[in-house]
């Protein structure tokens, strides 16, 4: 017979190493990421002054910036953004709004979120495929291509999301005055939407705004200035991975420097949609 | 088409003014045509393009498939000179290091949902969330330098050693955990992985023990049972269809990773025992070999890597998914 305070003392017990390790769990988790951002900070502070926004990325040995690596990463994220927004937030819609009956929306819905984390190097190497092979040279369009593909899937992910967040008491009232499908869903559900599917676009350039390994068979590297799209075009994250991966001192500073602005650029974006989103669901 | 229901109910007042009405209407309904057109077209995009994608990668791999075949997966040979290639050492090496990942990882995220859920102070709570989602998203070449400059150092001069000396003498484990200390290999990339996808498996299985009705807990405590025992008979079992399609997301993310695990894994086609030796993962061969690749063959290996890459990640996020959407409906169904 087991005494029942014993069998009460053994489930306290029990409980309170299951706790005690839950909470340790939240630490070993912080210490580790604290520790990674503090890293950056200590290594990517003394490295960023005013240099890295104005010189270009030098040869090994001399000093020199990251200006034409951050050109290049801001002009193929917007271009890629430009072009993976509109078929997102359309197809988004079609999921949303259009897609209650046949096969269409859910088969979409299932490869969209198995496309929202498939190995991005993968579709580094379809573009490499059906782009770069042909046009025969790397290429910033190529880059803005991939990015393109990897914003799609977000974009449509928040959208559909979004747009199920509107009530349909809005598309019914709208319907009643006798406003067509294509107003209602323009003019009312995507407006009331508004917020939400900005910040889609913003977590989708968070994301694109690190991805290394699509541009590194699509982008190359140009080690000097280049605003030509149809050329090997500079790029943050590849030139962050060229230089850590070098012996040089100078090259590995840069490379902190880079990956601190990165990072920066990545988590205030993320701030500002979250910011973003909780107002506008405060005000509705 | 029969025109829409809601217009068809316009008052006519006029003769004239029915023929304008009958105008405007068609060309609403023609507008709505359209629109409806458009937005299908854009959600058939994303299947063209998963299509695209596996038919390109097929057919870039189509000189690697004819000249190795099947003995592609199970050779460990990979030599540019004599333009043999095998895809065992990276397919390993991409199973080991996210295994190693998922062995970290599981109880460390399960441990931080569980205090995001059950045990943390209220005030904590929200930060705390948003802190371990924003470290979600976190780019993976920021995880990989970091190991490259702090952890591999540190790894190769206090737990390297360490290893060799008592874990690397036991009977059975010991083969995998004893030779040089160089910091960069296996175990280390393993390691970095984890702590990659610790927040990122923290955040997915957090909301998915958020769906489980307060009711059905507040019924455990109220019959005396600890937080642990609701969180291991009450919670766990009610979701533990979606903590394994978490898990899943996070193998997926694991297996398709290339950064962080580029830095540290040493990129050494060769196959090994020990943890601590130096390999290769899909994906960094592809990030260091394909823009340096030449020859038709090496770069149709390369890209075969890329499509079995694809192939196995397809499957788990598939998988992963499916374990999602379950609890999803289950959800709608009990509430």
């Amino acid at each position: 017979m087991i005494n029942p305070l014993d069998l009460y003392a053994r489930r306290r017990i029990i409980n309170a190493t299951g706790l005690l390790v839950s909470m340790l769990a939240m630490g070993f988790g912080l210490f580790w990421l604290c520790w990674i951002l503090f890293t950056l900070l200590e290594n990517g502070l003394p490295a960023l002054n005013s240099v890295v926004f104005t010189k270009m990325t030098p040869p090994p040995g001399s000093s020199g910036g990251l200006f034409n690596a951050i050109a290049g990463s801001l002009m193929m994220s917007l271009v890629g953004t430009l072009i993976g927004t509109p078929i997102g937030i359309l197809a988004g819609t079609y999921l949303a709004e259009f897609g209650q009956r046949g096969w269409l929306a859910p088969v979409t819905r299932f490869i969209n979120d198995v496309l929202l984390s498939a190995p991005s190097i993968v579709i580094g190497l379809f573009v490499y495929e059906v782009y770069v092979v042909h046009v025969k040279h790397f290429s910033g369009w190529a880059g803005a291509l991939a990015l393109a593909i990897i914003v799609i899937p977000i974009v449509i992910r928040t959208t559909e999301n979004m747009l199920r967040l509107v009530p349909t008491t809005l598309r019914e009232a709208a319907s009643a005055l006798g406003a067509p499908q294509w107003k209602i869903v323009n003019f009312v559900t995507l407006r009331a939407a508004r917020a939400g599917i900005i910040t889609g676009v913003m977590l989708a350039i968070a994301r694109i705004s690190g991805e290394t390994a699509p541009l590194l068979f699509t982008a190359l590297n140009n080690q000097f200035w280049s605003s030509d799209m149809d050329s090997p075009m500079a790029n943050l994250p590849v030139v962050i991975f060229q230089f850590a991966m070098s012996p040089y001192e100078d090259w590995q500073h840069l490379a902190w420097a880079g990956a601190l602005l990165i990072t920066i650029s990545v988590l205030v974006l993320n701030i500002l949609a979250r910011v973003l989103f909780r107002q506008s669901a405060t005000t509705h | 088409m029969p025109p829409c229901p809601f217009l068809s109910i316009t008052p006519k007042v006029h003769e004239n003014m029915s023929i304008l009405n009958d105008a405007r209407l068609k060309r609403q309904v023609w507008l709505d045509m359209l629109f409806r057109g458009v937005t299908r077209m854009s959600a058939i995009s994303v299947l063209v393009l998963l299509a695209a994608i596996l038919t390109s990668l097929v057919v870039g791999s189509m000189p690697a498939i004819h000249a190795f075949g099947f003995g592609f997966l199970t050779s460990a040979e990979w030599n540019p000179v004599t333009d043999e290639y095998g895809a065992l050492v990276p397919i390993i090496g991409t199973l080991t290091t996210s295994g190693i990942a998922l062995l970290i990882a599981i109880p460390v995220s399960f441990g931080i949902a569980l205090f995001l859920t059950e045990l943390s102070p209220r005030i904590l709570r929200r930060p705390l969330g948003i802190a371990v989602e924003l470290l979600a998203g976190i780019p993976s070449i920021i995880y990989g330098m970091w190991g490259l400059f702090v952890f591999a150092p540190l790894f190769a001069d206090h737990i390297e050693p360490w290893l060799n000396d008592y874990v690397g003498e036991l009977p059975y484990i010991g083969p995998f955990f004893s030779g040089p200390p160089m910091g960069i290999g296996i175990l280390t990339a393993g390691i970095i992985l984890s702590i990659m996808i610790i927040p990122f498996i923290a955040s997915v299985m957090r909301d998915v023990f958020e769906v489980v009705p307060t009711l059905l807990k507040e019924s455990a405590y109220g019959l005396g049972a600890t937080t642990w025992e609701v969180m291991w008979n009450v919670v766990l079992p009610y979701t533990k269809i979606g903590v394994v399609g978490g898990i899943m997301l996070g193998l997926g993310r694991a297996l398709g990773e290339t950064m962080a695990v580029t830095f540290v894994i040493g990129n050494a086609h060769e196959l090994s025992q020990s943890l601590l030796m130096p390999g290769n993962s899909i994906s960094s061969a592809l990030a260091n070999e394909f823009t340096e690749a030449v020859g038709e063959l090496y770069l149709s290996s390369l890209i075969e890597l890329g499509l079995i890459l694809f192939f196995i990640t397809f499957v788990v996020l598939s998988f992963a998914r499916y374990m999602l959407y379950k609890l999803g409906k289950r959800e709608g169904q009990v509430s």
